[in-house]
């Protein structure tokens, strides 16, 4: 191997690593930025060093230890002993990385999970927890973060340099909650894995309609998160939908970069694999016998699209009652706009437009151009193509992805063609 | 990107002898590794050739020919594989590095090959550009 394959290489193993790593750190010093500081030291020494000595057996292990060693060096030289500081240097000292390897595979998935409570502490605000959590769970550069954001690097730096101060501020506990806290804190973790993989899955502006990183990011962050805390169903949940809207990631988008919609898709290139694994997700969520939750909801939506073979096999009717259920957990007018929907391909188009009209006295729907949107579709299917077309016209000039906006005139325009004709 | 983890066939593969204890144990720990890093999409053993079926077709254009199993030459055939999902071709080699000597006697091997991603066959701009043509190739024929 050359020097230069043995850099990538151990960049590589670090990337891999890292989470495990700053996560275990953390544990010693309760100070993320530290802990990052202290496992990036560790690469570092890993770089001087593996060139010569070649990369060891167990490279995870040694850098832990690595790592380890070097976070109570510095309490030490910081004589921020306390008794508990003491046991854990005693238990260090002492350890190979074969002990790291061998007995404490649980101990650092449980350092994993704290660090990703910690990450998406409600402290800390939207933003600042998907930033960080890419950084420090998903090992992205603030690079990668700012160019799938769309965002100028120096901002997604400095909103990582401020959570962490916050972080420290607010002295915020490196611990899984516990009863009643550990469900709402757990929701606030799944948001923020499902923020990255929309952000990722839809982008809300610019030219591009999908960037597959955070996607795949989110996606990765889940299964870890399904295999580390398995009795949880809204975990699966997400798993299950993420993997399912996943498979037709592909297929969402011509040649052209142009939006294609789901019943306009090609079924044949959906990845089967994921769409075998969601619905195994799903499953294994169902199987914890407790009410499904939204995501578990939504995923089971999605699956009816999944499963069925061309557009006129979906099982409309069962959507609309997921809708119905997802509507009683999570009541919200964009639920109620789906479930027109729903109730529109089930039971006909004017049984939709009565429910889509309703929402228009929603405020908070105002804005939102999925609404005209879908209104134009339910009247072009009652062949009202004028309404439509301006329905149609009205939802263009709200959406802010350029892409979308194209296909929504071109719906608009090809309605007017047809009023015309009538 | 994906990558498959391809599993060679053994002499003790084709004869069916299952893998000892240990083996067992240690693949069962590295797929374990696997699903909690997130990575892991499939995974599969395959029965030994002797079961097996090969279909070729020695005639261009012609028939197939049918021949069934055992096949000799263990090195050609696959006994398993696994399919992960990386981000980069060097993690994809760093997993295969850890993948457990999948035999123990000296016959182990695992051949690791990247997946075609859907963007490759279809948004490379020169298979693209490709189709363009045939497709206007084809209007035209239609037309005359």
């Amino acid at each position: 191997m050359s020097v230069s394959q043995t850099h990538r290489a151990i960049e590589t193993i670090w990337r891999m690593e890292s989470p495990k790593i700053i996560a275990g750190v953390t544990r010693i010093v309760r100070d993320v930025g530290l802990a990052e500081d202290i496992a990036q030291d560790a690469l570092v020494i890993a770089l001087d060093r593996w060139p010569g000595t070649g990369i060891p057996e167990k490279p995870g292990a040694w850098l832990m230890t690595t790592a380890k060693r070097r976070a109570l060096d510095l309490l030490r030289r910081n004589k921020l002993q306390d008794q508990k500081y003491v046991e854990i240097a005693r238990e260090i000292d002492t350890y190979t990385e074969d002990d790291v390897d061998r007995a404490l595979d649980g101990e650092i998935e449980d350092d994993l999970l704290r660090l990703i409570f910690m990450t998406c502490h409600p402290v800390l605000s939207q933003d600042a927890r998907v930033s960080l959590t890419l950084r420090l769970l998903c090992g992205l550069t603030t690079d990668e973060i700012a160019r799938s954001f769309l965002i100028a690097e120096s901002t997604v730096a400095q909103r990582i340099v401020r959570a962490k101060r916050t972080l420290n501020a607010e002295k915020v506990p490196f611990e899984v909650p516990v009863g009643k806290e550990l469900e709402e804190r757990l929701c606030a973790v799944l948001e923020v894995i499902y923020l990255m993989f929309n952000e990722g899955y839809s982008a809300t502006s610019g030219q591009n309609w999908t960037r597959p990183l955070l996607c795949q990011e989110a996606l990765r962050l889940g299964r870890v998160l399904a295999a580390i805390v398995p009795g949880e169903p809204e975990v699966h949940g997400l798993v299950a939908l993420m993997e399912l809207q996943s498979s037709r990631l592909k297929t969402r988008v011509n040649a052209q970069g142009e939006p294609i919609l789901l019943m306009d898709q090609n079924r044949a290139l959906w990845d089967q694999l994921l769409i075998r694994r969601g619905l195994a997700a799903l499953e294994r969520g169902q199987k914890l016998g407790r009410t499904l939750g939204p995501y578990a909801l939504q995923a089971a939506i999605t699956a009816c699209h999944a499963v069925a073979r061309a557009p006129e096999d979906t099982n409309w009717i069962r959507i609309a009652a997921l809708y119905e259920a997802l509507s009683r957990q999570m009541p919200s007018p964009i639920v109620e706009l789906n479930r027109a929907v729903a109730i529109g391909m089930a039971f006909g188009p004017a049984y939709g437009l009565q429910l889509v009209d309703a929402l228009y006295a929603e405020p908070s729907l105002a804005g939102y151009h999925l609404l005209p949107s879908v209104r134009g579709d339910l009247l072009e299917k009652l062949g009202r193509y004028e309404e439509a077309a301006a329905e149609f016209e009205r939802a263009a000039a709200m959406t802010r992805n350029e892409k979308e906006q194209a296909l929504l005139l071109k719906r608009a325009a090809a309605c007017r063609q047809e009023g015309g004709q009538a | 990107m994906r990558f498959m983890m391809i599993v060679k066939a053994t002499t003790d593969s084709e004869a069916g002898v299952l893998p000892s204890q240990e083996l067992i144990d240690a693949m069962q720990k590295y797929n374990e590794e696997l699903v909690k890093a997130g990575v892991l999409l499939a995974a599969d053993g395959l029965h030994a050739s002797s079961s097996a079926v090969r279909i070729s077709y020695p005639e261009p254009g012609g028939k197939p020919k049918v021949v069934d199993g055992p096949f000799t030459e263990a090195k050609e055939m696959i006994a398993g594989y696994t399919l992960i999902e990386v981000k980069s071709r060097e993690e994809a080699i760093e997993w295969a590095l850890r993948m457990p000597d999948p035999h123990g006697y000296g016959q182990g091997e695992i051949e690791l090959r990247q997946v075609f991603e859907f963007e490759e066959l279809m948004e490379d701009p020169e298979s693209i550009a490709r189709e363009e043509a045939l497709r206007k190739q084809i209007g035209e024929s239609k037309n005359a």
